[in-house]
């Protein structure tokens, strides 16, 4: 057997984050040796974390914020092969009236839907549409041969600047998990700077890009740690969890291990990235539970829809559900919640 | 507002139905004592909670009878299995009554009700759970078939885990065919009560056990009592000592849990978020009233500013506060005495120039306080490297190679528990081999099973609890069968199982029995 150096030293995109971490010389080799050192993670004392984060107990007034912020960190998602222009309008109206019977229910932070829908969401949130601003609502547009990321680059990133072309103000792109797992750290780090480089608008801001690691596929706490600072060190804006297409998606010992990349990035660089977990938060009280983690390990100033997503469906019912709840002391039913 | 203010969550109180004073439970009822009564408080407000009756030497000659007379008639000619459904009984009636047990017991210790709901009350459980399963097994206890009761076991327990050391002393006990004698702690007595109720709900035949409270002098009384076959005692150094002198050459087999100065050692490749996880149980568990608490922190020299880093900031969102309130992490000190000493030693810790450091957090102004606290610049000869402190105090030190890291670990009259935190499968073992612990946690740490044995070296104390091993304590080869213990030389035996806990051998000096 030889060794492969050749392709051990091949020059990945110069990207400034990895330049200032890693060295001026990135290479597939100090890349890998820079993601190889970083300390492991020990599954089980995640895991206990994780759970003694769960038992918080949020009440009375605590709770009453805490549903409210969920709301407004919720990218309200549809992502069927049947969407239709009218599933997204009416996704969409969801999105800006989540309840009717309350005026005080906050908007979702974002809808998040396929490529090619995007146009209908920009069309109905017309003046609500964030549009590159901080108030609104954005649209987030899963790209790059999402959800299974398996298509040329050249495919991933047409289908990435199409989104942004269309209006999209964040693209949820997919890492190539293959690449990923047989060691080509090199290749999964260029395709993320070039889908970086595709979210450039014409007038040369860019749309935010958030990367889904897909952590059910890359199966072990260390895979996910390794592929939040690669996905970091390329120029992700966010690290997401899952598509929500694979089985386990979102866990709360999953994104926390995310939060705690982020916060030794945070630490490291003073810059602040992004988390969203996505797929399998239903209940308020998984949501609740996300909260705290993200509190007591980033810290507070994680709560705001710029740097910590809901990637879900029916959360949002179950969280009016719970603020229906608190204002009148009664549990009402799936009855008295709208069906987008 | 800030999230992390969270709004008060308390747990209600409503579900106890304590009474205004209570008697020694003795042979199966409540009876009034003859000592001066005690009344114990909350030591998160000081208010009373209960007016609590002691024993006086007549009503340990009561017990010690009661205990007498039901060995002999009933419990050790009731077959294993009959003793197991009582075992299994009390325990179900255990996890029935846990709100309740839990909220007693924070409110009586001052621990936070998380740990006492999560951790306390279902190992109470389990470890009643786990003894009935032993109960008619003894023949695989490893003493040789049909191993024989001792008779009276007198029991005297601490106040850091009131009803769990409870539950480590009746369990295997009761398993074994013994009857019992228990004293709690003077600043602790209400969940052994609490659990005398439930031992009159399980119908367990009367005297079998017996439940006294008081101080040091009743437990003093009661081990030195004559009519008792064995002892068992968790508590300090300074009483176990006293306890193996007064109870050598009376032919009564002894058991000593004693103090503790665990390692905690951090090699530089350990999964570092979950190190700083486990520093944290390690010494603020329980507000580092436990035994065998990680309170000297070896950190390689290579990671130390990072860990320590690290560790303050994970401090700043630890809670401190009502134990009652279920986000509380970190509870009140149990006892002014106690609190005395903490603040004692902490304070001769700054003396001897070592830094200490407490994040900011408010303590309330009534009860007993201590904020967690930290010394880094800790050297080997300082107090709080060595003496134990048992309170939420950690000292900080420095090592470079995993030989200095052994020795420093083992440099210390106590020999309780440590911990290894490295992500090296081989570097655990290795290393676990030479530390003189007697538990030793890997990746881990203050983790609890009733299948596990669990005792210590040197001055902390010898003998076993928990496990198969905890049964021996408990337990004597038959009498055609005793020739069996001499088979295997002593020290061959701890050479092929450096982890396991003693064989069992007749514990009645205080010599380190490894």
């Amino acid at each position: 057997m030889t060794i492969d150096t050749a392709s051990a030293e091949r020059a990945v995109a110069p990207a400034a984050r990895a330049i200032e971490v890693v060295g001026g010389d990135l290479t597939e080799k100090s890349l890998r040796r820079y993601l190889e050192g970083i300390p492991g993670v020990d599954a089980v004392g995640l895991e206990t974390r994780a759970s003694a984060l769960g038992t918080r107990s949020i009440k009375t007034t605590s709770k009453a914020w805490a549903l409210d912020r969920i709301i407004e960190l919720i990218d309200l998602t549809t992502l069927e092969g049947s969407d239709t222009p009218g599933k997204v309008r009416s996704l969409v109206a969801k999105a800006l009236v989540p309840d009717a019977a309350d005026p005080s229910t906050p908007r979702v932070a974002a809808v998040c839907v396929y490529g090619d829908m995007v146009p209908y969401a920009v069309e109905a949130l017309g003046s609500a549409h964030a549009a590159g601003s901080h108030t609104g609502i954005q649209v987030a547009a899963v790209a790059t041969a999402f959800p299974s990321g398996r298509a040329s680059l050249a495919v991933k990133l047409a289908d990435t600047k199409d989104a942004v072309a269309a209006g999209a103000d964040e693209i949820d792109m997919v890492i190539d998990r293959g690449a990923f797992l047989s060691g080509r750290y090199g290749e999964v780090f260029d395709e993320i700077v070039a889908v970086k480089a595709a979210c450039e608008r014409d007038n040369g801001t860019f749309a935010h890009l958030k990367v889904i690691l897909e952590t059910g596929e890359l199966n072990t706490y260390d895979n996910v740690r390794r592929a939040s600072w690669l996905a970091i060190l390329a120029g992700g804006d966010f690290i997401k969890t899952s598509t929500g297409k694979v089985s386990p998606a979102a866990t709360l010992p999953t994104t926390l291990s995310m939060l705690e990349v982020v916060r030794d990035w945070h630490r490291l660089t003073g810059e602040k990235i992004g988390v969203k977990p996505a797929g399998g938060i239903r209940s308020s009280k998984d949501a609740i539970k996300h909260l705290v983690t993200v509190a007591e390990t980033v810290g507070e100033d994680w709560l705001t829809p710029e740097l910590f997503r809901f990637g879900a469906s029916s959360l949002l019912n179950d969280v009016l559900l719970q603020r229906q709840k608190l204002r009148t002391g009664a549990y009402s039913g799936p009855a008295y919640v709208t069906v987008d | 507002m800030t999230f992390l203010n969270y709004a008060p969550a308390p747990e209600s109180t409503a579900i106890l139905d304590l009474r205004p004073s209570y008697g020694l439970f003795i042979d199966g009822a409540f009876v009034d004592g003859h000592g001066a009564p005690l009344t114990t408080i909350s030591p998160a407000t000081e208010k009373p909670i209960a007016e609590i009756a002691t024993a006086d030497a007549h009503d340990v000659d009561l017990a010690v009878a009661a205990a007498r007379r039901a060995y002999d008639t009933t419990w050790s000619r009731m077959s294993g299995a009959d003793r197991g459904k009582y075992l299994f009984r009390i325990a179900r009636l255990v996890q029935e009554r846990a709100r309740e047990l839990a909220v007693a017991e924070s409110l009586d210790n001052g621990k936070p009700i998380k740990e006492t709901r999560d951790v306390d009350v279902p190992l109470v459980a389990a470890w009643f759970f786990y003894y009935a399963g032993w109960a008619d097994k003894l023949d695989y206890a490893g003493l040789g078939p049909s191993p024989r009761s001792l008779g009276v076991a007198a029991q005297v327990i601490p106040w850091n885990f009131p009803l769990l050391m409870l539950a480590w002393k009746i369990a295997p006990a009761l398993a074994a065919g013994n009857t019992v004698v228990l004293k709690s702690a003077e600043s602790t007595p209400l969940t052994a009560l609490l659990f005398a109720e439930i031992l009159q709900q399980a119908e367990l035949p009367d005297g079998v056990v017996n439940i006294l409270s008081g101080a040091g002098d009743t437990g003093s009384l009661l081990v030195n009592h004559d009519d008792v076959d064995k002892v068992a005692f968790t508590g300090s150094t300074k009483v176990g000592r006293e306890i193996a002198r007064s109870t050598a050459g009376t032919g009564k087999k002894l058991t000593l849990e004693l103090g503790g100065k665990g390692a905690n050692i951090v090699f530089d490749d350990a999964p570092i978020d979950q190190a700083i996880e486990g520093i944290v149980t390690g010494i603020f568990f329980n507000q580092g009233q436990v035994c065998c608490a990680g309170s000297r922190l070896l950190v390689q020299e290579n990671v130390h500013d990072e860990v320590v880093e690290r560790l303050k900031e994970r401090l700043r969102t630890l809670r401190v506060g009502d134990p009652l309130d279920k986000n509380t992490d970190v509870g009140a000190i149990n006892s002014a005495a106690q609190l005395k000493r903490i603040t004692e030693l902490s304070a001769v810790g700054e003396d001897e120039g070592a830094d200490r450091w407490s994040p900011e957090c408010a303590l309330p102004d009534a009860g007993f306080w201590f904020a967690p606290t930290i010394f880094t610049n800790v050297s080997t000869s300082h107090r709080i490297a060595r003496d134990e402190i048992f309170g939420p105090v950690l000292s900080v030190l420095t090592f470079r190679t995993p030989d200095e890291a052994i020795t420093k670990a083992n440099n210390s009259p106590y020999g309780l528990s440590a911990g290894i935190w490295t992500d090296k499968g081989s570097r655990i073992l290795a290393v676990a081999d030479k530390l003189r612990a007697g538990v030793v946690w890997a990746n881990t740490f203050n983790r609890f099973d009733p299948a596990s044995p669990f005792g210590g070296y040197k001055e902390s104390g010898y003998g076993r609890e928990g496990g198969r091993h905890g049964l021996a304590a408990y337990l004597a080869p038959s009498r055609a069968d005793a020739t069996v213990r001499s088979t295997v030389p002593a020290v061959a035996r701890t050479q092929a199982e450096p982890m396991a806990a003693p064989e069992p051998v007749v514990e009645t000096t205080n010599e380190d029995t490894k």
